[in-house]
C-alpha cells in the first residue's frame, strides 16, 4: 500500500498552527517585505499614471487600430481572468474532490483568483474608453426608454459571468475566513486590532452548531462555485467564439479556454508559492515540497491539453476546407506574427514537458522558472488569438498590423503592480493559511504511535 | 446617526446568558465528554472547537443542516428572475429587431440565467448561514480565548431544563476537564 504522505510536517500541535499562521500578520514587516512591497507600489503607482493618461486623453495612445480593435486591454483581460481560475478550482473542485492536500494553499489560492479578476475587470471597463458610463452595462431602468442592455450579446454576458465569479468568489473567500478572524481576534493583544478583527469575524464563537451550518454552507459554495468557475472562461471564450472571424469561430473555445484558464493559474500559483515559501521560512512545513509537486503535475498536465487544443485546431482548420479558416492558422505560425506562435508553444506545451521527471518537479529553481514561462506563454496565447486572427481576416485590402506602444507596454506590466500589491497587502492582514483547515489533516500520514496533536 | 448606529448595534448585541462551561484540551477527551454529558439529559448542552468535527454533531444529536432547501430554492427562485428579467425586458417591455433574431431568444440568454441562478443561490446560502448561525454580532462575550485555537469546551445555558451549577461542574470535572467556570454567553 501507498503510504500517505504528511502534509503538514514538523508534528505541530494545534497551538503551533495559530502561532505559525498568525505570526505573520502579528509581526513588523521585514526589510524584505519592505523591499518588495515598495517595488510593487510604485509600479502600481505607474499603472495608475498609464491608465490615467489613458482616460484623460484617449484610446489612441494605445496601439489598437482598424482593423486590429482589441489589442492589450482585452489579451490581458484574458490573461488575469484565467489566472483567476486556478484559485476556484484549488478552493471549490479539489474539496468537492476531497483533496486534503488543498487546504494549505487555498485561502491564498483564493486570494489571488480575487486578485487576478480585479485587475482583470478594469480591462474591459477602460477599453470601453468612456469608464465613467460603465454602468449602461447594467440593465437599469433609465429615463431612455427605458432601454435595456442587449442580452443577445456575448459582450453582455461577460459582464454578468465576470461579475457573479468576482461576487461568488470574495464571499467564498471570506466565509472561509470567518473562524480564522476570530482566531486572530482572541489573540489580538491592542484594541484596535481587536475591533478591527472583532469585525470582520463577525462575531463568530465557533460553536457546534455555527460548525455544522459553517461546513454546509462551504460545501454548497464549492458546489456553486464549480459549475460557476467553468462558465466564466467558457463565456469569456464566447466572446470571441460567436464572432464570425476565421480563427475565433470555432467551437473548441470553451474547453479549450477553460483549460488554458487552469494551467495559467497554476503556474501563477507556483510562482506565488516559491516566493511565498522563500520569504516565510516557517510555512515550508505547511506548503511541503509535495503540495508543489502536485501542481506541477496538473501545469503539466494541462499543459497537454492545451497542446492538444492547438492541434486540433490546426487539424480542423484543414478538415473544415475553407480557404479562410487555413489561411488565419497558416498565418498565426508563419506569418508576420510568427514570433508570438511560437513564444506560446514553446512555453506552453514544450517547457512543461519537463516535469514529466519527479527531480524536476521537486525542484524548486526548475519550478519557479518554468512557471514563469507558463505566465508569459498564456498571455501570448490571449495575443495570438486576438490579434492574429484580427489583422488579417477575409479581404486583403483590410489587412493590417499591431504595433504596441508605450501605453499598452505600461498597462501589461504595471497591472502586475497592482495585482501584487493587494496581493501583498493581503499576506500581511488576513490570516494567508487556512487555520481551521490545516488543523483537521495535522494527523494525516503521520505515525500511528503519535496521538493526536495538542 | 449615531442614535441610527446605537440601534443597530443593539439589535445584533443578544442578551447574554449565563452558561457553566467545562473546557478540554484534546479533541478525544472533549468528545467523550459530550457524548456522556449529553446522555446525562441536557437539551440545551453546546460544544465550542476551534475546527469542525463530524463526531460532535453526532455526540450532542445536532440535526442536518436545511441551509440545501435555502439554496436550492434560492437558485429555482434567481432561475426564474433571469427568465423572466430577460424575456420582459427583451420581448415586452422594449422589443428590438437586434440582428433579425426572435424577441424571445432564449438559447442566448441561457448564459444569463444561468449567472443569476448561482449569484442568488450562494448569496441566499451566505445568508441562512448567517442567520442560522446567530451572526454576525456585537462584542459577543468568548469563553475562553484559546477556543478558536487549541481547545474545547463544552457548555450548558441557564434554560437549561436540567440546569444545576454545582452538578454541571461536578459533572465536567469528573468527565476530565481541565477548567470548569461560570461564564457569559
Amino acid at each position: 500500500m501507498i503510504k500517505r504522505q504528511q502534509l503538514v510536517l514538523g508534528n505541530k500541535s494545534l497551538k503551533d498552527v495559530t502561532d505559525d499562521i498568525c505570526s505573520l500578520i502579528e509581526r513588523m514587516p521585514g526589510q524584505k517585505f519592505l523591499a518588495v512591497f515598495s517595488a510593487a507600489l510604485v509600479l502600481f503607482w505607474f499603472y495608475l499614471f498609464v491608465q490615467g493618461s489613458i482616460v484623460v486623453k484617449g484610446m489612441g495612445l494605445m496601439g489598437i487600430n482598424n482593423p486590429v480593435g482589441w489589442g492589450t486591454d482585452i489579451v490581458t483581460f484574458v490573461f488575469w481572468v484565467g489566472i483567476g481560475h486556478a484559485g476556484t478550482l484549488i478552493s471549490a473542485v479539489l474539496f468537492l474532490f476531497r483533496q486534503k492536500w488543498r487546504t494549505s494553499i487555498a485561502r491564498t489560492a483564493e486570494a489571488m483568483t480575487v486578485f487576478a479578476v480585479m485587475t482583470a475587470g478594469l480591462f474591459p471597463l477602460l477599453h470601453t474608453g468612456r469608464p465613467w458610463l460603465a454602468y449602461w452595462l447594467l440593465p437599469y431602468p433609465n429615463q431612455r426608454g427605458p432601454l435595456w442592455v442587449n442580452f443577445r450579446s456575448p459582450l453582455l454576458w461577460d459582464v454578468f459571468a465576470v461579475s457573479t465569479y468576482a461576487t461568488v468568489s470574495i464571499v467564498f473567500w471570506y466565509i472561509g475566513m470567518v473562524p480564522d478572524l476570530a482566531a486572530v481576534r482572541d489573540r489580538a493583544k491592542n484594541k484596535i486590532r481587536k475591533l478591527a478583527y472583532g469585525a470582520l469575524s463577525l462575531g463568530w464563537r465557533g460553536t457546534a452548531k455555527q460548525w455544522n451550518h459553517f461546513e454546509m454552507t462551504y460545501m454548497l459554495l464549492a458546489g456553486l462555485a464549480t459549475p460557476l468557475v467553468l462558465s466564466v472562461h467558457s463565456i469569456v471564450s464566447f466572446d470571441f467564439a460567436v464572432a464570425n472571424l476565421p480563427g475565433w469561430h470555432t467551437t473548441i473555445f470553451p474547453p479549450y479556454f477553460v483549460a488554458g484558464a487552469i494551467f495559467s493559474g497554476f503556474g501563477m500559483v507556483v510562482t506565488l508559492m516559491v516566493i511565498f515559501r522563500e520569504v516565510v521560512p516557517v510555512f515550508k512545513d505547511y506548503i511541503t515540497m509535495d503540495h508543489m509537486e502536485n501542481m506541477n503535475k496538473v501545469i503539466m498536465t494541462t499543459g497537454l491539453l492545451v497542446g492538444y487544443a492547438y492541434g486540433a485546431e490546426f487539424f480542423i482548420a484543414w478538415y473544415s476546407g475553407s480557404p479562410y479558416e487555413q489561411f488565419a492558422f497558416i498565418n498565426r505560425a508563419v506569418g508576420p506574427y510568427w514570433w508570438s506562435y511560437w513564444t506560446m508553444i514553446i512555453c506552453n506545451v514544450f517547457i512543461p514537458q519537463i516535469f514529466w521527471f519527479k527531480s524536476m518537479r521537486r525542484n524548486i529553481k526548475v519550478m519557479f522558472v518554468v512557471s514563469i514561462f507558463v505566465n508569459i506563454g498564456m498571455w501570448f496565447e490571449r495575443f495570438v488569438i486576438t490579434v492574429t486572427s484580427l489583422h488579417r481576416d477575409f479581404i486583403p485590402s483590410s489587412w493590417g498590423m499591431f504595433e504596441f506602444t508605450f501605453y499598452d507596454y505600461g498597462a501589461i506590466f504595471g497591472s502586475f503592480g497592482m495585482f501584487f500589491t493587494l496581493f501583498l497587502l493581503y499576506t500581511r492582514v488576513l490570516p494567508a493559511i487556512s487555520i481551521c483547515e490545516v488543523k483537521p489533516v495535522l494527523n494525516v500520514g503521520r505515525e500511528e504511535s503519535h496521538d493526536k496533536a495538542h | 446617526m449615531i442614535k441610527l448606529i446605537n440601534t443597530l448595534e443593539h439589535a445584533l448585541r443578544s442578551p447574554t446568558k449565563k452558561v457553566v462551561a467545562g473546557i478540554w484540551s484534546t479533541e478525544e477527551e472533549w468528545l467523550a465528554a459530550a457524548k456522556k454529558a449529553k446522555q446525562a439529559g441536557f437539551d440545551k448542552i453546546e460544544g465550542i472547537s476551534p475546527y469542525p468535527t463530524h463526531e460532535i454533531d453526532e455526540a450532542l444529536q445536532i440535526p442536518r443542516s436545511p441551509i440545501p432547501f435555502v439554496t436550492f430554492v434560492a437558485g429555482l427562485a434567481g432561475c426564474a428572475f433571469g427568465t423572466w428579467f430577460t424575456w420582459w425586458t427583451s420581448a415586452v417591455d422594449w422589443p428590438i429587431n437586434i440582428g433579425g433574431k426572435p424577441m424571445w431568444s432564449l438559447p442566448a440568454f441561457i448564459p444569463v440565467i444561468f449567472e443569476c441562478t448561482i449569484l442568488f443561490a450562494a448569496l441566499a446560502s451566505v445568508g441562512a448561514m448567517l442567520f442560522l448561525g446567530g451572526l454576525p454580532k456585537v462584542d459577543p462575550p468568548v469563553i475562553h480565548p484559546d477556543l478558536t485555537s487549541h481547545k474545547f469546551a463544552l457548555f450548558v445555558p441557564e434554560d437549561d431544563k436540567k440546569y444545576d451549577v454545582a452538578k454541571i461542574e461536578a459533572l465536567f470535572k469528573e468527565l476530565g476537564a481541565e477548567e470548569v467556570k461560570q461564564a457569559e454567553f
